[in-house]
C-alpha cells in the first residue's frame, strides 16, 4: 500500500493527465494510451515537491453537476454581459466593488470559487484579503450588492463546500 | 443541409460574441468594467466556433475531434487567472485601500498588503 502511494501520489492527476494526453493525440490507440499513462505516472512523481497535500474530493459526482451548472451559467453570463455592453449607456451602469466573506478555507475550493465568479454573470474576482477570508469582487452592473453576495454564497460557495470540505 | 446550417449558426454566434467582447473593450469607460467584456463574451465567442468545428469534424470527416474540448478546458482555466492578474495590477497601481470595501477585521486586500499601507495591527500574510 505504501509503495503504491509512493508510485501513485495523485491518482486523480494521473487519470487526468492520461485523458489529456489522449485528447491531445486526438485519435485513440493502445500506443497513446500506454504512453499517456506513462506520462501520468511520471509527472506526478517528478512534481511531487510542489504538491504537499492532495486536495480531497468528498463527492466527485457533485463536482460534475457543479461543472454543468457553471457551464450553463457561463452561457447566461455571456448573454447578460452582451446586453449590458450593447444596450446600456455608460451613465446608467453602476459598477461597484463587493466583498464576500468566505466560509470555505480549502485553497483549491477558493481558487475554484474565484474562477467561477469571474466566468459568471457580471462579476469578476479581483483580489483576496490578506488573511484569505474575504474575496474582492467587481460587478459590471449591480444596483443591489447584497443580492450579488447572496447569490454567490448560496449558488456556488455552498456547493463547493459540499464538494471539498 | 440542416447540419450545414447548424454549423454556420454556431460560427456566426461565435463571431457575434467575439465582436461584442471587442466592442465592450472600446465602449465601457473604466478599466475594471472593461475586463468584463473580454473574459465573458469571448468565452461563448470561442465556444461557438469550437462547437461548429467539432460538429464539422463529425459530419464531414466522420470522426470525433477532441482538441476542441481541450481548448475549452484550457480557456476555462486560463481566462480567470489572466483577469485576476490584470485586476491585481489595477488595484496595485490605481487604487488605495480606502477606495475598496474593507475585508472584515483584516483591513487589507492581499495586493495592498505591503509596508506603506500596513498599520501596526494588520496581520502579515
Amino acid at each position: 500500500m505504501k509503495l503504491l502511494n509512493r508510485l501513485l501520489p495523485h491518482p486523480l492527476l494521473t487519470l487526468m493527465l492520461t485523458v489529456i494526453w489522449l485528447l491531445l493525440v486526438n485519435r485513440f490507440s493502445l500506443n497513446s494510451l500506454v504512453f499517456g499513462f506513462f506520462l501520468g505516472l511520471l509527472i506526478p512523481v517528478v512534481t511531487q515537491p510542489y504538491w504537499p497535500n492532495r486536495p480531497k474530493l468528498k463527492s466527485p459526482l457533485r463536482l460534475a453537476t457543479y461543472v454543468l451548472l457553471v457551464f450553463w451559467d457561463i452561457v447566461i453570463a455571456n448573454i447578460t454581459v452582451a446586453r449590458i455592453i450593447l444596450f446600456m449607456p455608460n451613465s446608467k451602469r453602476q459598477p461597484t466593488w463587493v466583498e464576500i466573506p468566505l466560509d470555505i478555507r480549502t485553497p483549491e475550493a477558493i481558487a475554484m470559487l474565484g474562477g467561477t465568479i469571474t466566468m459568471t454573470p457580471g462579476t469578476l474576482t479581483a483580489d483576496i484579503s490578506a488573511d484569505g477570508r474575504h474575496l474582492l469582487v467587481h460587478c459590471l452592473h449591480a444596483p443591489d450588492t447584497a443580492s450579488v453576495r447572496d447569490e454567490i454564497k448560496t449558488r456556488y460557495e455552498r456547493r463547493l463546500k459540499e464538494i471539498f470540505e | 443541409m440542416i447540419l450545414d446550417l447548424l454549423i454556420t449558426g454556431f460560427i456566426v454566434l461565435g463571431g457575434f460574441f467575439g465582436f461584442v467582447g471587442s466592442f465592450g473593450l472600446l465602449k465601457l469607460n473604466d478599466p475594471m468594467s472593461r475586463m468584463h467584456a473580454p473574459t465573458k463574451a469571448t468565452t461563448l465567442g470561442v465556444g461557438g466556433v469550437l462547437l461548429g468545428s467539432m460538429l464539422h469534424a463529425v459530419v464531414y470527416e466522420g470522426r470525433l475531434s477532441a482538441h476542441e474540448l481541450l481548448i475549452t478546458l484550457f480557456l476555462l482555466v486560463s481566462a480567470p487567472v489572466t483577469a485576476n492578474f490584470l485586476a491585481k495590477v489595477f488595484i496595485n497601481q490605481q487604487t488605495k485601500p480606502k477606495d475598496l470595501p474593507v475585508p472584515g477585521d483584516c483591513e487589507l486586500w492581499a495586493t495592498h498588503n505591503k509596508p506603506e499601507h500596513r498599520s501596526a495591527d494588520t496581520p502579515e500574510a
